[in-house]
Parts: structure tokens; sequence; C-alpha cells
């Protein structure tokens, strides 16, 4: 039954594909036509058809705008790096303000945990590419305006091709050593950089390499120690904080655009949702001694191509989990193994030690939450449980004692505790190989993941 | 001397998650005068509650961390060697990479 549905399925959406692209292309034709007939108006608009007129009719009321920028958007094209939580809000801002040409680089697709924040996607979309479906709604939403797709993850081999194409840059990315080859490849190429950043319930905006203001590395010459670059995944973030930084992104190379007011370069806008506070500070100006952008940098499109941005800042550019190894096989079990030892009622403590936050979410039945953070000072309390179930366990099991595991989210943090577990007299701890996540995967498909 | 100090950008974890400090720093280590150096030194030992290395690399901010005195890059203003003045706003932020 359910083979037969997926087929269905995978005929009606390859369907569904060939509609959409007949569409594309009607849309193209029509889009020519229209093109035709409105050079063919006598009327003197200022290079601006009538039908743009009509749309783009409050910028032009606009005095501080009008129809000079207009047109100097309309003949403008943008980039933007990540059709994520900052790119979704700046993707829509730029294709209805009537960006001309609008580039889309991700390599990601939609999932269900995107939707809070990457407004742009809809829940039709969960498992294709970004790239197709925020080109999709920028094209609902201005059907006049070009819309680029690069479904590609940005590399030092397809960057300098992909952004030479393009007069501004956003950078709208999640990592650190991306941001770092974003950067540098707009310096190699002389493009502004509008660069965005949020977490949890923080953001931080500015323009790089515009007017001579600094570049990212004249700003962070040193990448930071990897432990200091959370993740929207292991940080979280509140959904519209994001959103604000990205509308504020798309502001900001809106006005680099048009060539209106004054652009956040040499400063940085700092943003704290919880206490609503907005600060602009000063920032450096152009260092001289910068790497990639000062005086005596040696920085050119050769040097560039050849860089090894995961090396330089120890962080792989695609975030896959860290996947650590610290602990020898036999101080560790499988998701099953633990599943057989529950079913088999063995005598056993389970030791969960995700922060509390993370607890309240989702958790194994009879697990207790030591947070890793206060192992050390908890050590007494998983002692006199593991003796007390010692002792109602004597009369069964002669000899036996109640067995200690722990467990995390992905089997990371589980490691670092067994090890300290072992190194102050818990020789028998022993985690789970993957966390609850591999409960899920192998034991559980109805255990909740997040 | 009375002054206000800020951490953000995570920064707030490694001193009780509370991100506005008001305290009041003498000049440090014979000092004439309280330096940027002195007040990192007095932060470190009495504000900073744990992992210490995620603040401070050496003698200075760790590579990610910017320095703002009275809303302005450090840089500007002589980085270690800048003298702070009676209700000075010192600001410690992470720079953030999420998205």
């Amino acid at each position: 039954m359910a083979s037969e549905i997926l087929q269905q399925l995978e005929s009606l959406k390859n369907e569904k594909t060939k509609i959409e692209h007949k569409i594309s292309l009607l849309e193209a034709q029509l889009k020519d036509i229209n093109l035709q007939n409105d050079a063919a108006s006598s009327y003197l608009t200022n290079g601006l058809a009538p039908h743009m007129i009509h749309r783009y009719s409050r910028h032009l009321v606009l005095p501080s705008f009008g129809v000079q920028g207009q047109a100097n958007l309309l003949k403008s094209s943008i980039l933007v790096v990540g059709a994520g939580g900052l790119g979704a809000p700046a993707l829509l801002y730029f294709a209805a303000s009537g960006v001309g040409r609008l580039g889309i680089v991700d390599h990601d697709k939609v999932e269900l945990n995107n939707m809070h924040r990457q407004i742009i996607h809809t829940e039709a979309y969960i498992g294709q590419p970004k790239v197709k479906s925020a080109a999709a709604a920028c094209r609902s939403v201005n059907s006049s305006i070009e819309v680029v797709e690069h479904e590609e993850a940005l590399r030092t081999s397809n960057a300098l091709e992909i952004l030479s194409k393009y007069d501004i840059i956003v950078d709208a990315t999640d990592n650190a050593p991306t941001r770092y080859m974003i950067s540098d490849c707009c310096v190699v190429l002389g493009k502004p950089l509008v660069s965005g950043a949020a977490l949890g319930l923080e953001g931080q905006l500015t323009i790089y390499n515009h007017n001579g203001g600094p570049c990212y590395r004249c700003l962070f010459p040193t990448p930071p120690p990897r432990t200091a670059c959370q993740s929207c995944a292991d940080g979280g973030v509140l959904g519209v904080v994001p959103g604000i930084i990205g509308c504020l992104q798309a502001l900001e190379a809106i006005k680099i655009a048009a060539s209106v007011g004054e652009p956040l370069s040499g400063r940085m806008l700092l943003f704290d949702a919880l206490a609503a506070r907005i600060r602009v500070v000063k920032i450096r100006g152009r260092s001289l001694q910068c790497e990639a952008c000062g005086e005596n940098a040696t920085f050119n499109q050769q040097y560039f191509r050849e860089f090894d941005y995961e090396k330089f800042t120890q962080t792989p550019l695609c975030v896959p989990p860290t996947k650590l190894n610290l602990l020898p096989n036999e101080s560790r079990i499988s998701s099953n193994e633990y599943k057989e030892i529950v079913v088999n009622k063995e005598p056993h403590v389970l030791v969960d030690v995700r922060p509390a936050h993370h607890f309240k979410i989702v958790s194994l039945p009879n697990s207790l939450n030591i947070p890793l953070s206060t192992l050390e000072s908890r050590l007494p309390e998983i002692s006199s449980i593991l003796k007390k179930d010692d002792e109602e366990e004597k009369g069964l099991v002669n000899g036996s004692s109640a067995k200690l595991y722990v467990v995390c989210r992905r089997g990371n943090d589980s490691q670092r505790a067994v090890q300290y577990l072992q190194k102050m007299g818990f020789t028998s701890a022993k985690d789970i190989v993957g966390g609850l996540e591999s409960w899920a995967q192998n034991v559980d498909p109805n255990f909740p993941t997040y | 001397m009375q002054l206000t100090l800020e951490f953000g950008g995570g920064l707030e974890l490694l001193c009780d998650s509370k991100k506005i400090h008001n305290v009041n720093v003498e000049q440090q280590n014979g000092e004439d005068k309280l330096t940027m150096k002195g007040l990192l030194s007095w932060v470190k030992t009495n504000l900073i509650k744990e992992r210490p290395e995620m603040f401070m690399k050496g003698d200075t901010v760790r590579p990610g961390v910017l320095v703002l005195v009275n809303d302005c890059d450090w840089e500007l203003s002589g980085q270690l060697s800048t003298l702070l003045e009676e209700k000075d706003v010192v600001v410690f932020i992470s720079t953030l990479h999420g998205g």
C-alpha cells in the first residue's frame, strides 16, 4: 500500500515539476512581451515601465528614495548566501522591493525544525532544496525580477565565480569558516558585504569591505576557538531574532544598491532582544596589517582558491554535529544494547547529562538528570543510588552490582561524563553511543528528536 | 572607580548569566591609573566564574571577543593601554556566527 502511494506521489511530483517548468517558460515569454510593450510607451517615465510605476509607487513617492533610488535598485544585483533564518526575510524584501537580479546560494534542504524562523519556506517544501523553495517564494512575490538559483555549498572552488556576478553580497550563513571565506572573497573581488548573525536572543550586523571600512579579518584576524562558536541547533534561537537581523540586512543592502543614506560601515549594530535594546557602536577602520585587505596583503584569487578555511578555523564548512570518540569500546554500549538491558529489567542507573532545559523537552523513563556541569558536585548522589539499587537486588543476584549508564543528546557529553566518572572510581560507567538521537533512530522512531 | 561592565554574545554565561555588572574597581598591579589591562585582570579574578579560557588568552581577550569602551572599539582607544575613567561603560561581546 505504502509503496503504491509513494510511487503515485513520485510520479505526481514529476508531473508537477514539468508543469512548473512550462509555467516558468510561459511567464518568461510573457515578461518579454510586456517589456516590449512597455518600451513602446511614449510617456516620459525615466526608464520605468508602466507596471513598475504602479508596483513600486510607494517607493517612488518617497522623496529620499524616489525614481532614482528605484531605478538603481532595478539595475542592481544582490547575492544572498544562506536561505535560512537571516536569508528568509532578506530575500522576501529584496524580491518585493525590485532588486533586478537576486541570487540565492544554499545546499540544504527544508526541515520541519527550520520553519519557526525561516519564514520564506512553507510546509509543502519540507525535504526539498531551500534554494528551490526560496526562489519560488521570491518569484511568487515578484515575477518581474530575475531570481537565480545556486543550489550548492559555497566553496573556494566556486565562490569567486558565483560572487563575481553580483554587486552586493549578503552573508546570511551560520558558521565561522564560511564567514571568513565570504569576506575574503569579497575583498578579492572588491564587493561590499552585508553581514548579519543571530543566536539565542542576540543579533549582530555590519557592512564589511565598503567605503574604506574594515573587512571581517580586520575585526577578527584570528578565528575564535571552535568551542566559542555555538550553532542555532545547539544554542537555540528565538525565531524572530534572525528575522529582525535579516530585515536589517535587507535594509542596508537596499540602501547600498539604491545609493541612499548612510551605510552601517565602520559601525556595528548589536541587538539584545531580551532587554529590547539596540546599540550601534563604532568599530575600527580598515587595518593596514590585515592579511586580506591590508597594505601588504598578498591575498589574491589564486591564494583564495587554495586557502583552507576548515583548517584555519578548525571547523568544517558544512556543520555536521561533532562526533567525539573518547572512550574504548568496552566503555560504551549501543542504544539497542541498552534497550535489551531495559527489557531484561537488569538493575542499572541511567544518568542523563544534558542541561536541565533539554531534559525537560523529552527524556527516557527512569533517567536521572545530572547536567554535565554539575556532575562533580553530585557524585555522592550517584553513589547512594547505586548503593540503594545494590541492596534491593542483593537477594536476587549474588554479587552483581547495578550498572551505571550515561546518555546525552548525541553521545559526546556522555563520553566526557564517563571519562570523568571512571576517573572518580565509577569504573563500570558506560555511555550510550549516539545518545538519544541513536535511541530515536535505532530503537524507537516515536521518540521525539529536537 | 564606578564602572558598568556588560557581557554579551554568550560571554555572560561565564559570569553567572548576568549581563550587566555595576562594579567598583581600583587601579591594579601598581598602575597609576586604571587601564583596560588592569580591568581585564580584575574581571578575570572577580567576575569570571567558569572557563576563563573562553574569555582571556594570555593577557588579552580571546580571539572573537570585541571590546567596546563607551560604545567604541578599544582598537581606537589603545586596546590594553586604554585609560578608564569614572562611569565608563565597557562592553565585552563575543562575535556570533549563527543564522
